[in-house]
């Protein structure tokens, strides 16, 4: 069958299992190399093996739960969506948030996934306590940070590439509520959305959606969001018996491919004038619900074909610290002079480095979505050698047609990668279109 | 505090959905099916989801001589059983393997019947319960490719009929659920138009609303009553022409 990632480029011919148990698993292993895919939301070619690509999400039992640390046993398939609707109304949120909640654990774990509180509390990586996997030969083996820590570090941020995990034990966070007490503040340059995360590091949350397509003195004007967990008190009275109940949203589905005039240059300049307008009048202090606030695209099924047949690509890097100001106002200048424009364009702050392949480094993160144009790879390609200028690097989570060249040139830590895959046998189990691509 | 209720076919994909929409509301749960200790990591998931107590026990639909033996010794009398079991068989195979066929038959008409005789009994002594039998539209008329298991399906549906026509008037409620292609492991190997395919999540959610509602028949996904209804109106002479 035809395969894609949520970006739907590339398209690849994939013959995908979806195993019910173990042994059904271990059969998958005895007759070659695949790759473990989850829900799929993975933007490019992460979670495809032509041959064989394992569908998990027959794996999606939760095993157990201590109500005092907030640890979570539970299959790699499991929802962090259900994992929400199950802890939520007994006072438990995910630790780490990716910004759809239709992902699994297996897949969270897989990417490292950063939230917007990266910079105060890291990636799920942090929040991991333990990861049972089935490794090449088809045992099943426990890793954590003190048993075969190198298994462990490798397998966060790992991509499926020295494993497959079938089960994880992750800690969750007490909340008060199911609300975010957001503070929206508009940045009239990028230097000044800088400013505002430097000067707000203690925000739990914060994000910058930038306007793309503001040029000259406008340019990298941005809305930034700075968000904490509502305590009951914040609420309002007539809310507080009932915290963590939101007024339910109700799902819309985008039905089809839209033609690819629907995201044209005027459309999106008309988007983004209009959002970032929006925003200013709505700037202040506000309430939202969890799910307005963490998950805004989750309530449109598939937002993904908005971007009609050809599909889309993401790009996000992170650069150093040091660069970012300069780096990142290169970027969005080469952006906007190629006329390509960005519909989402995120602004993040990152805190410390974690270890594997992890993609997070101390820095600003931007991340950019691009209808598939004629030029759209050429201009992907100008803003890769920009960030390798910079010393930053690229999530592999969004990538779907980086070269080996870029990769190996933007990671150090490719060679350590590589020799643990290749020593422990992982290499010749657990490949994807995307780690052939890379050379990995 | 909502009753307790009783999956028979406990590991079928639609039972095991079922279960995890009334465990969500608040009902304890009894997954009765062959081999049922293998079905402690689905009992641990119900239970550490949604706070429920979760009961295995160990169920054989054809094994009819002890059918009643098994309800008396159940942890409690359910107020809600809901028979999911079911097999497809293999129509082209089975229409040359006798004792094939006569599996199908009995595990879709005789043995699902039996035990739902046996709640009706206990039910009605009671006065109260809900009895819901999953059948199929492949019961409501025969056709060349899949008769075996529709005749038993037959079978089933007019025999719950029947026991809701007996009970009406006894405080129990008799709800027959119809649905039409699902995506579960009993069609896995099939490849099924996805309109008209529905989730196992979805049967349950709707059994959950007509035991609510009490209803008396309903068929998932809704188009199917639909469909069926013209089935069943083409007449017999053209019918016994068309590959369906
Ligand atoms: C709207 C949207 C917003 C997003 N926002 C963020 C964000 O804010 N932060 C962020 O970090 N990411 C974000 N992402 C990316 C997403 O969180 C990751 O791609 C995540 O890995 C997807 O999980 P999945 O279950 O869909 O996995 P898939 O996409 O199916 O797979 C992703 C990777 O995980 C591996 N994998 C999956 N399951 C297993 C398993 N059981 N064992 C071993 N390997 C496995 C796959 O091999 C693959 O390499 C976003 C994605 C979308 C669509
Ligand atoms: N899927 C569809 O398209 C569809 C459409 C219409 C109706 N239905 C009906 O829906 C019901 C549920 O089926 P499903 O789709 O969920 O498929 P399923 O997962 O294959 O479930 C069928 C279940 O029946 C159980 N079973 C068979 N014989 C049994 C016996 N002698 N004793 C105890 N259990 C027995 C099986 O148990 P084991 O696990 O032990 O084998 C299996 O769990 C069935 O009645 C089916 O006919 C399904």
């Amino acid at each position: 069958m035809i395969l894609s990632g949520w970006g739907n480029f590339p398209r690849l011919d994939a013959c995908l299992l979806r195993p019910r148990n173990l042994g059904d698993l271990r059969l998958a292993l005895s007759r070659g190399p695949l790759i473990a895919r989850g829900n799929g939301r993975a933007y490019g070619d992460s979670a495809i093996n032509p041959a064989q690509t394992i569908d998990m999400r027959s794996f999606n039992r939760m095993c157990a739960f201590d109500s005092t640390s907030g640890q979570l046993i539970a299959e790699a398939g499991v929802l962090l969506a259900d994992i929400i609707s199950v802890f939520l109304p007994r006072g438990w949120f995910p630790a780490v948030t990716p910004g759809t909640k239709f992902v699994t654990l297996g897949g969270m774990i897989a990417a490292d996934v950063h939230g917007k509180n990266h910079h105060c509390d890291g990636s799920i990586r942090n929040f991991v306590d333990w990861i049972e996997i089935l490794d090449g030969n088809g045992n099943t083996r426990k890793c954590s940070r003190e048993e075969d820590p190198s298994l462990f570090e490798f397998t966060i941020g790992g991509m499926g590439l020295t494993g497959v995990i079938l089960r994880a034990a992750i800690r969750l966070r007490p909340v008060e509520s199911g609300y975010i007490a957001q503070d929206l503040r508009p940045a009239a340059t990028l230097s000044d959305a800088i400013r505002l995360f430097d000067e707000n590091p203690t925000a739990s949350y914060s994000v910058a959606w930038i306007d793309c397509l503001a040029r000259g003195q406008k340019m990298g004007r941005s809305l930034v969001m700075f968000g904490e967990h509502a305590t009951r008190a914040d609420l309002p009275a007539e809310r507080r018996d009932k915290p963590f109940s939101i007024p339910a949203r109700r799902a819309k589905s985008f039905p089809f491919d839209a033609p690819s005039f629907v995201l044209n240059p005027w459309s999106l300049a008309l988007f983004n004038e209009a959002y970032y307008r929006n925003g200013r009048r709505r700037a202040g202090r506000s309430l939202l619900d969890w799910d307005a606030y963490f998950y805004p695209l989750d309530s449109i099924h598939d937002w993904n074909r908005l971007y009609g047949r050809k599909g889309f690509a993401q790009f996000q890097c992170v650069l150093p610290l040091a660069s970012s100001d300069l780096g990142m106002r290169v970027l969005l200048d080469t952006i906007s002079k190629s006329g390509q424009d960005s519909f989402l364009a995120v602004l993040k702050r990152f805190g410390a480095e974690g270890g594997g392949l992890s993609f997070p480094m101390e820095g600003y993160s931007l991340a950019l979505d691009f209808p598939i144009h004629r030029n759209t790879i050429d201009l992907l390609k100008r803003l890769d050698s920009i960030v390798l200028d910079f010393g930053g690097r690229f999530y592999l989570a969004k990538d779907a047609r980086m070269s080996a060249d870029v990769f190996s040139r933007s990671e150090q830590r490719r060679a350590a990668f590589l020799d643990t895959r290749t020593k422990e046998g992982w290499r010749s189990h657990f490949t994807s279109a995307q780690s052939e691509r890379l050379g990995i | 505090m909502p009753g307790s209720v009783l999956i028979l076919g406990g590991r079928s994909d639609i039972g095991l959905a079922t279960a995890h929409v009334f465990a969500a509301a608040g009902h304890n749960i009894q997954l009765a099916a062959r081999h049922a200790q293998t079905l402690s990591a689905e009992q641990t998931d119900l239970a550490v989801r949604y706070g429920v107590n979760v009961d295995l026990v160990e169920f054989d639909a054809l094994d009819t001589a002890h059918h009643e033996a098994f309800a008396k010794a159940l942890p409690v009398l359910p107020d809600i059983v809901i028979c999911a079991v079911g097999v497809l068989g293999n129509q082209a195979a089975d229409e040359k393997n006798l004792s094939s066929a006569i599996q199908v038959m009995r595990s879709n008409y005789e043995g699902p019947a039996a035990i739902l005789s046996v709640f009706a009994d206990l039910f009605e002594a009671r006065g109260s319960g809900t009895i819901v039998g999953i059948s199929s539209v492949a019961g409501d008329r025969g056709r060349a490719t899949n008769y075996i298991y529709g005749s038993a399906k037959a079978g089933f549906t007019a025999f719950l009929s029947g026991l809701r026509n007996r009970l009406a008037r006894k405080g129990v409620h008799v709800l027959t659920v119809l649905p039409g292609f699902v995506a579960t492991r009993m069609t896995e190997q099939l490849d099924l138009p996805k309109a008209l395919t529905a989730e196992p999540k979805e049967v349950a959610l709707a059994i959950e609303r007509a035991v609510k509602g009490k209803r008396n028949t309903i068929y998932v996904r809704p188009v199917w009553a639909l469909i069926m209804l013209i089935i069943r109106s083409i007449p017999e002479a053209i019918f016994k022409r068309l590959r369906l």
